[in-house]
């Protein structure tokens, strides 16, 4: 399969197999205008399989967003048609409006304008908690 | 400025003066009885829970300050779909102190981030109460006599019991305190609790017999099983009498064993439990008024 070489753009690489989309949706991708390929269950010696968005722009790309669906996604930044940076992704302290609490006794399922604010309380474990109420996402 | 969201909000030092200062109200409350004249302390109840705004409204009273405020969200103008932040923002016009109980957790915090004046949480969901855990620490340091070197029984809803998490963070910033862990399978101390002990590198042991290490403790923390944490009532009828303590029960305990309860209690200790001396939990309430006290000054900055 042969998808056109980006000229100034992101290789997003090693997404875990089927993850592909929802990074799609948070990084709002459908509203560029440029090239975006998205390929699914690619080979990967590493992984087995795994998932690849191309993006042939260099937008704002939220990296906190990012690492918290995957922290072990690469970043390739490529300027005209070169692979300059490799950016290395990490688990971010903080995630603003990117997942809701879901306490239905949490101040954020009533109260409006409140971001949704999750903390990292234990990196080990990749544990978040509701800034408000401390319930964790995986609960 | 200070507010008390969290009991992790103050330091060690922060608490252990507030505990001096209510002792010392203890001691002698004449001579702070007029310490908040002319200071006023709103009780912003969203959900009723009139044993802790009475205690909130008598601590400011015996200072000589005044109180206002509403015992329940139908009163107040939440009921006309007000947000938490713009209640604060107006009432903080009218106050110098806010006391705040909500039913909905981090309620609190969003009031705190908006408030021009100091914010006390007194009660948010089944969240955090640090009120009712400074209650406990200073009825532990009165009737014991330290906040170190002591076994501790917890028992009952040891999974939403909020009391119990926030009495277990403070008491873990003090030397040599054990923890015995009594409840239902169901109603264990969430894992979470339990990483948190384990990291903390405090003994504990869990059990779901009250009588077996009985004789090895110091204090007897009693809970209540709250209806309010349960969505299926079969569950709730089921664990809200699986324990009930009483004098048999004690019959092995230490002499000097300090049994708490932060009250209201409904069947989990017989009521011939409390004329012995150990039952401390109705000293514990009149405790909650002298800390509150000690706690009001200190947020409106008063010596």
């Amino acid at each position: 399969m042969n998808i056109d070489s980006i000229k100034n753009g992101y290789v997003l690489d090693h997404i875990k197999a089927g993850k592909a989309m929802e990074i799609y949706e948070q990084l709002n991708l459908a509203n560029l205008d440029c090239q975006v390929a998205l390929i699914t269950n690619a080979k990967s010696k590493k992984m087995g399989r795994k998932d690849i968005i191309k993006i042939d722009r260099l937008i704002d790309i939220d990296l906190d967003k990012l690492g918290f669906i995957d922290p072990n996604i690469t970043v390739d930044v490529v300027k005209e048609e070169k692979l300059i940076e490799k950016k290395k992704i990490d688990l971010p302290e903080k995630i603003v409006n990117v997942a809701k609490c879901k306490n239905p006794r949490c101040i954020t399922s009533v109260e409006k304008d409140l971001d949704q604010i999750f903390v990292l309380t234990d990196k080990e474990n990749q544990i978040y908690r509701c800034h408000y109420c401390e319930t964790s996402l995986k609960d | 400025m200070k507010h008390l969201i969290d009991i992790k909000d103050f330091s060690v030092e922060e608490i252990n003066d507030l505990i001096k200062v209510a002792k010392n109200i203890i001691k002698s409350p004449d001579k702070y009885s007029h310490k908040c004249d002319g200071k006023i302390l709103a009780t912003l109840f969203f959900e009723p829970s009139t044993r802790t705004r009475l205690s909130f409204e008598s601590a400011m009273l015996r200072l000589g300050g005044n109180v206002l405020g509403f015992s329940e969200a139908s009163s107040s103008s939440v009921s006309k779909g007000e947000s938490v932040a713009d209640t604060i923002h107006v009432v903080g016009g009218y106050s110098d102190v806010i006391a705040m109980r909500h039913p909905k957790e981090g309620a609190p915090f969003v009031a705190s981030v908006k408030s021009s004046v100091p914010i006390i949480n007194a009660g948010d969901g089944g969240h955090n109460h640090p009120t009712q855990t400074l209650t406990d620490l200073l009825t532990i340091s009165q009737e014991k006599g330290r906040l170190d070197n002591l076994t501790i029984g917890l028992c009952g809803d040891l999974k939403f019991g909020r009391t119990v998490h926030s009495l277990i963070n403070a008491m873990l910033r003090y030397k040599n305190i054990k923890f015995v862990l009594i409840s239902p399978d169901e109603l264990k101390l969430p894992e979470y609790m339990i990483k948190v002990l384990e990291s903390s590198g405090v003994e504990y042991i869990e059990t779901n017999d009250i009588e077996e290490y009985m004789g090895d403790l110091d204090i007897l923390y009693m809970t209540r099983v709250q209806k309010e944490r349960f969505f299926n009532e079969q569950d709730y009828i089921r664990l809200k009498d699986y324990y009930i303590l009483n004098l048999d029960k004690l019959k092995n305990a230490k002499k000097d064993l300090c049994i708490m309860h932060p009250l209201p209690r409904v069947n989990e200790i017989s009521t011939d439990v409390d004329d012995d001396p150990r039952a401390a939990y109705f000293r514990q309430a009149e405790y909650g008024v002298y800390i509150r006290m000690a706690l009001i000054m200190y947020m409106l900055g008063v010596k």
